[in-house]
């Protein structure tokens, strides 16, 4: 499977439909590679013309700013942003909810202005216009799976409906956690916490979260965020249920369950 | 004698007002110590979320019930108003309810709206009052609380029950007076839940009748004129700038960060130093240290607050015991800020005590723990965002101290050199794309 960068598309005097934003945690991240590859064998399955920077992309300087190094999020801002106007890009869709809060709400007032859209919100789409189709009897169906809203996300940019969708159409029973939506609890990495280590505390944030997860009886935890997969999995193998309890992106249960 | 009582009454009622406009203008010039911010923008959207979130209370009703009971206390106290105003004219006047022969009939009906919902105040802080001290609620025994905020919210309560009781006892009182046939007590019609009161006065001569119902009736007005006063220096003052507060609250997406344009400018001029104008000058500071570098609506939010502390019980840091309650981060935004008031006040401009809100009132393990999931924004009732804050003193922690843990450094460090908070050469970002090629 050919992944085309925007480079070789111009070179070819081509136009992609749509860029992928893959992401630092996409790109590097182990677990999260295996999110970013199962959502480009999606988007080239339904046939949608894509392209992704490859090394021209950049970390969108999210965690910097939530630290508080302004500096290193305007430097990593504006060198996307030319990047990004260079190829006269339009719409973006990303797997990652902070690159997707950062590209559409922070870029703009710094002359990045594209049409956003997070990953779930795009298989929804797909799945309504009947260009992603199931799979009779798919590895999900009448299983639990409960989903686990992503901050950046939720209360952030208010997609509450478009994951839970697309899980519905995999056919399993949905079961919400005791946080969910607007009260969801987060996993702990946001803020740049990701990076470092907890402050003293009584407990981790993820282990409380997966905890939430586990009680529900669930054996698959459903993400749409790569750091909430990396804390999750961690809360879950830390709990000896990692044989039991799987923790996936929904791009990956369509991708295993689409025709 | 009686135009004595009519004067004593002025005279309390002007000192009154006058203490408390001099506090409300006090608290003013503190709210604007802060940086300036446009939010003149959106007027229909502003008044929109001004009469759904602090009229209609909408963020209450995450919990029904005890929506319900606060929202009587809110109608009551708005409605009692009305009662109110003819009490301070009857004051005023050396009348006694002079609504009465104005209104006719519909008199008896709104004095009984009015005890109604006053027997319904009652209840309901008399309930808040055993929620807060017996229920043990996590967000009612923190730690935040601690003396006098604790003492503060019973304070309030209590003064509530006691203005009802006297509001009641003196239309019990007023009542027997009125069957009696005692001069200047207008027959009215009986009271719906006063008369429930009137055989605790049953058999009592005429003058002690008289002399019950006009020391309620003056402890009564000199009670909501004292409550008055004490509402700038208590939590309770939230019933005043929840409005303002709604109106000025954040519309964009919660989670957009204030963009810093002094440091957007620095960037551009820095990477195309041909649009730096000839003779820019660095920006002073970066970020906040003190109250002064947060902004004017940061600084209302302090005053807005009424430690209610749901912000903290969904805060994720607070619930694994970390440091962090952003309630506390209010609290200590409006105890800088009243201090810093003060030294004015003293000093006639700010002299320099020392002292910031960052490291003298919030510390840097506090806000490091915040993992800016918006739990808390979400969670306020009245519009406020401790995570406003927060941001904006962790870029003075770096942006000013070069304070970050070292891994946060060893993040910066690889996001300006490799473009990702880890170590990888970015040469293989899209090593994954070539995997999949093969």
């Amino acid at each position: 499977m050919k992944i085309n960068t925007m480079a070789e598309m111009m070179a070819n005097g081509e136009t992609p439909e749509i860029l992928f934003w893959v992401g630092c945690a996409g790109s590097f991240d182990q677990r999260a590679q295996k999110i970013t590859k199962a959502f480009a064998t999606i988007l080239t399955k339904v046939g949608l013309k894509f392209a992704i920077l490859g090394k021209e992309e950049a970390c969108t300087g999210d965690p910097a700013r939530r630290a508080g190094n302004e500096f290193l999020f305007q430097m990593m801002a504006y060198q996307n942003i030319q990047v990004l106007n260079g190829y006269n890009i339009k719409k973006i869709v990303t797997t990652c909810p902070h690159c997707f809060n950062t590209l559409k709400n922070e870029y703009p007032e710094l002359g990045g202005r594209y049409e956003v859209i997070h990953h779930t919100t795009l298989l929804q789409e797909l799945i309504n216009e009947g260009k992603i189709v199931m799979k009779e009897g798919g590895s999900f169906k009448g299983k639990k799976i409960s989903y686990h809203d992503s901050c950046y996300l939720g209360r952030a940019n208010d997609i509450y409906e478009a994951p839970r969708k697309v899980l519905e159409a995999l056919d399993a029973e949905l079961v919400e956690m005791k946080r969910c939506r607007t009260n969801g609890l987060c996993c702990g990495a946001g803020g740049a916490q990701m990076f470092k280590e907890d402050e003293p505390g009584t407990s981790r944030i993820n282990m409380d979260r997966a905890d939430e997860a586990l009680e529900t009886g669930a054996k698959f935890i459903a993400a749409a965020c790569p750091f909430c997969n990396t804390m999750m999995s961690d809360g879950v193998k830390n709990r000896e249920k990692e044989s039991e309890v799987a923790v996936l992106d929904i791009a990956e249960m369509i991708a295993e369950s689409m025709v | 004698m009686e135009y004595l009582q009519q004067a004593l009454f002025v005279l309390m009622a002007i000192s009154a007002i006058y203490l408390f406009a001099k506090k409300v203008g006090e608290i003013r010039r503190n709210i604007f110590l802060g940086k300036a911010l446009d939010l003149s923008d959106n007027a229909a959207i502003r008044w929109k979320n001004l009469l759904l979130l602090a009229m209609g209370q909408k963020k209450m009703f995450k919990n029904i019930p005890v929506a319900l009971m606060h929202f009587i206390i809110y109608a009551g106290f708005i409605i009692i108003n009305i009662e109110v105003l003819e009490i301070v004219l009857d004051g005023i006047l050396g009348t006694h309810r002079l609504f009465l022969p104005l209104l006719g009939g519909i008199y008896n009906w709104l004095i009984n709206i009015f005890e109604v919902l006053a027997l319904g105040v009652l209840v309901v802080c008399v309930l808040f009052l055993a929620r807060r001290n017996w229920l043990k609620l996590k967000r009612f025994v923190s730690k935040d609380l601690n003396g006098w905020p604790k003492t503060d919210a019973n304070f309030i309560l209590i003064t509530e029950i006691i203005l009802m009781s006297l509001f009641l006892i003196m239309n019990a009182a007023d009542q027997l007076l009125q069957q009696n046939g005692a001069e200047h007590y207008a027959v009215t019609g009986s009271f719906s839940i006063s008369s429930f009161l009137m055989p605790l006065f049953e058999g009592f001569s005429n003058s002690t009748l008289i002399g019950i119902e006009r020391t309620a009736w003056w402890i009564h007005i000199a009670g909501i004129f004292a409550f008055l006063n004490y509402l700038p220096y208590s939590k309770h003052l939230h019933i005043a700038l929840a409005f303002p507060n709604a109106y000025y609250a954040k519309l964009d997406s919660p989670g957009k960060i204030n963009n810093m344009p002094e440091v957007q400018n620095e960037v551009l001029y820095a990477m195309q130093p041909e649009l730096a104008p000839a003779n820019a000058a660095p920006p002073a500071s970066f970020g906040a240290k003190d109250v002064f570098d947060l902004s004017w609506k940061n600084l209302l939010d302090a005053y807005s607050c009424t430690e209610c502390g749901r912000c903290t019980a969904e805060c994720p840091a607070n619930i694994t015991g970390k440091l962090l309650s952003p309630r506390k981060i209010m609290m200590a935004t409006r105890d800088r800020l009243e201090e810093v008031g003060k030294n004015i006040n003293q000093n006639k401009s700010f002299i320099q005590d020392g002292k910031s809100l960052l490291h003298d009132y919030i510390s840097v393990e506090e806000l490091r723990a915040c993992t800016t999931c918006n739990a808390c924004v979400e969670a306020c009732p009245v519009s406020i965002s401790p995570l406003d804050i927060i941001v904006e003193l962790r870029r003075s922690l770096i942006m000013e101290e070069s304070n970050a843990p070292q891994e946060w450094n060893s993040t910066f460090s690889n996001i300006e050199n490799n473009f990702a908070p880890w170590k990888f050469s970015p040469d293989d970002r899209d090593k994954w794309a070539s995997e999949m090629a093969s």
